[in-house]
């Protein structure tokens, strides 16, 4: 399994996620190495195709991948819980769905 | 450079979502003025916005007002365009004013640098609190409501109890010089 994480400085939700990611990664048990990639231009984003910070990519497929078409940039990425609210950062169970 | 406490309310006056101008002068008899830099496409402002239509409606006739203001570059961020936020303003019922900086001297006044970022100001006009709206962008966990005890706290003709907090959220997105 391979896991990817970008994140753009700029947006403070990232290390959150990490975490969160961290703690989901040891609840199932998984012992995998995180690539970690900062994304620091536009360019950057578009080359990446990051549609906000942060991303997660398990195997090349975003845990979210109704947003991971928008449009690369450099911005906070939206996340949408069950309930429709926002949210900076992937919920739990989208972790836990790419996960398994 | 953000203003600092006791710093006057700085002068803007700019196009709303409703079709017209407003100024500060705008809003001279309220008591309580808050001024929160905000905008369409930030996660943190879509999870707080909900809290700055409560406030607005709680708090509204008892002259309390809540103006925000996007100044993000709509050219390279487009969920940010005026038309974009005419939009959201409507989606979301928005019950305060929703103004657009599109020159961003109304943000190179204020300085502010997240959204949200709130900037409260007392029936003088002088800053009396900066910062968050309360310290959680879950509304089921926030423990200290900053913005709404400071504004009670105005309306009382009192200091608020905290008076600058970090503000949470998105960069601004100023334009390439």
């Amino acid at each position: 399994m391979e896991i990817e994480f970008l994140f753009w400085e700029g947006c403070p939700s990232h290390p959150e996620a990490r975490q969160l990611l961290d703690d989901v990664l040891a609840e199932q048990g998984l012992d995998v190495d995180v690539r970690v990639r900062e994304v620091f231009t536009q360019a950057d984003a578009e080359a990446l195709r990051f549609p906000g910070s942060p991303t997660i990519r398990v195997d090349g497929r975003d845990v979210d991948p109704d947003g991971a078409s928008a449009r690369p940039a450099l911005n906070c990425r939206i996340y949408h819980k069950a309930d429709g609210r926002s949210s900076p950062v992937p919920t739990r169970e989208q972790l836990e769905a790419a996960l398994s | 450079m953000t203003i600092v406490l006791a710093t006057e309310a700085p002068t803007f006056d700019l196009p709303g979502v409703d079709g017209q101008r407003h100024s500060l002068d705008d809003y001279a008899d309220k008591p309580a003025l808050a001024v929160v830099w905000s905008c369409n496409h930030c996660p943190y402002v879509q999870a707080w916005e909900g809290r700055m239509i409560e406030l607005q409606r709680e708090l509204g006739d008892r002259g309390f007002e809540l103006v925000a203001i996007s100044s993000n570059d709509a050219d390279a961020y487009p969920e940010d365009s005026f038309d974009a936020m005419k939009a959201r303003a409507e989606e979301q019922g928005f019950n305060f004013d929703y103004l657009y900086d599109e020159d961003q001297s109304a943000l190179n006044a204020y300085g502010a640098e997240r959204t949200p970022e709130v900037f409260l100001f007392d029936r003088d006009r002088r800053l009396v609190y900066h910062g968050a709206i309360d310290d959680s962008r879950e509304e089921d966990e926030v423990s200290e409501s900053y913005l709404r005890d400071a504004i009670e706290a105005v309306l009382a003709g009192e200091e608020p109890p905290v008076s600058d907090t970090p503000p949470v959220g998105c960069t601004v997105k100023r334009r390439s010089a």
